[in-house]
């Protein structure tokens, strides 16, 4: 028989039971390979999905404006007008520090997500709040960091290579920052409105957000500060 | 009940109704299956970063290979945030998750490299200063 014969809901329900690891074939019986999974038999995508996959699409793009700054960084890092270089201002300990705080608080965030799959309250706010303390820990090293080299003379405008730096990790700092404010108002909705499905979506595109942020920090930790202390 | 040889509502009661999957988002899974998730993808990460701040600081590796395994540290580490954190999989279900990542990675490719290849041949033909200065004279 074939699935074509039930109501798109219904075929997707059984999909889902016949099918659980969406590897797109049955376990046994003749029928055919299992019908959605984007092959467009079971109608419009939900709006958990569409909401999800347009916000990863506005990560990829944001991903692709840091790539610019990787770029202007990576081709001025020699030019520094007789200023300091890469090497000269990276101070490894406050980087491992801030690596840790904020690969901390993307697993946090994560954590936050599987206690929202499960309805729990409380463990989503204490998580958020866990996810919230470490990004600001990590801004606050990075103010402090810009503070400490400012105060040495080490600005933007002293040559080539120090305005990218500080372009690209001011950037990233940036989004840090505004992913903060957002948390603050995420943990202030789902106290106040609860697990409604619209805040939900948004829980999903907040951790998506978060996590794409730590992705963003590797590149930085290795291009800008590893690579930098060595050479 | 209908002919049906389960019981509908008993995939119906978490969350929305579900086909694709967007990034970041498993259906019809346990909140263990999360947390799983989570300490294998931070496991996997702590390892990496130590690899790499060790790398960094380590002498007996040959010099100029140095970057080069920070970087291939990076890539990897990423790659263990999409699985375990972002939950992309290779499943039917995340083709257009796999597809939009892999146009963004050749963009970002183009960017990057294309950058560094264009200013390193520019800095290559360019005359040294001092020849030009002798030249203008």
């Amino acid at each position: 028989m074939s699935d074509y014969d039930l109501p798109a809901a219904i075929a997707t329900l059984r999909r889902v039971r016949e099918d659980p690891n969406r590897l797109g074939r049955r376990g046994h019986g003749d029928a055919g390979p299992a019908l959605g999974a984007g092959h467009g038999a079971t109608g419009p995508a939900s709006k958990r999905v569409i909401v999800g996959y347009g916000f990863w699409i506005f990560l990829l793009s944001d991903i692709v404006m840091f790539s610019c700054f990787f770029a202007a960084f990576a081709v001025q890092r020699e030019a520094t007008a007789g200023g300091p270089t890469i090497s000269d201002i990276v101070d490894l300990r406050r980087v491992a520090l801030e690596t840790a705080a904020l690969l901390l608080s993307s697993y946090s965030c994560g954590l936050s997500f599987a206690a929202t799959n499960a309805r729990n309250r409380l463990w989503t706010q204490v998580f958020l709040a866990i996810t919230a303390a470490l990004g600001l820990a990590f801004v606050l090293l990075e103010a402090q960091e810009f503070y400490d080299l400012v105060r040495n003379g080490v600005t933007p405008q002293r040559s080539g290579m120090l305005t990218a730096f500080f372009g690209l990790v001011g950037l990233h700092g940036v989004h840090v920052s505004i992913g903060g404010l957002w948390l603050a108002t995420m943990m202030a909705q789902v106290q106040f409105k609860g697990f409604r499905t619209e805040i939900v979506h948004r829980l999903i595109c907040f951790n998506l957000f978060w996590h794409a942020l730590d992705i963003v920090w590797i590149g930085i930790f290795t291009i800008v500060y590893l690579i930098g202390a060595g050479s | 009940m209908s002919n049906l040889e389960f019981d509908p509502h008993e995939y119906t009661g978490t969350l929305d109704k579900r086909e694709d999957h967007a990034p970041g988002d498993v259906a019809e899974e346990s909140a263990g299956h999360w947390v799983l998730n989570a300490n294998l993808g931070l496991g996997f990460s702590v390892v990496l970063t130590v690899a790499s701040f060790w790398a960094a600081g380590a002498h007996w590796i040959w010099g100029p290979a140095v970057p080069m395994a920070l970087i291939v540290l990076a890539i990897a580490q990423m790659g263990v945030h999409l699985v375990y954190f972002l939950h992309i999989t290779t499943g039917p279900d995340n083709t257009n998750n796999v597809l939009a990542l892999a146009y963004g990675v050749l963009v970002v490719f183009l960017i990057l490299a294309g950058s560094v290849w264009i200013m390193a041949h520019l800095a290559d033909n360019m005359m040294p200063m001092d020849k030009l200065m002798d030249m203008a004279r």
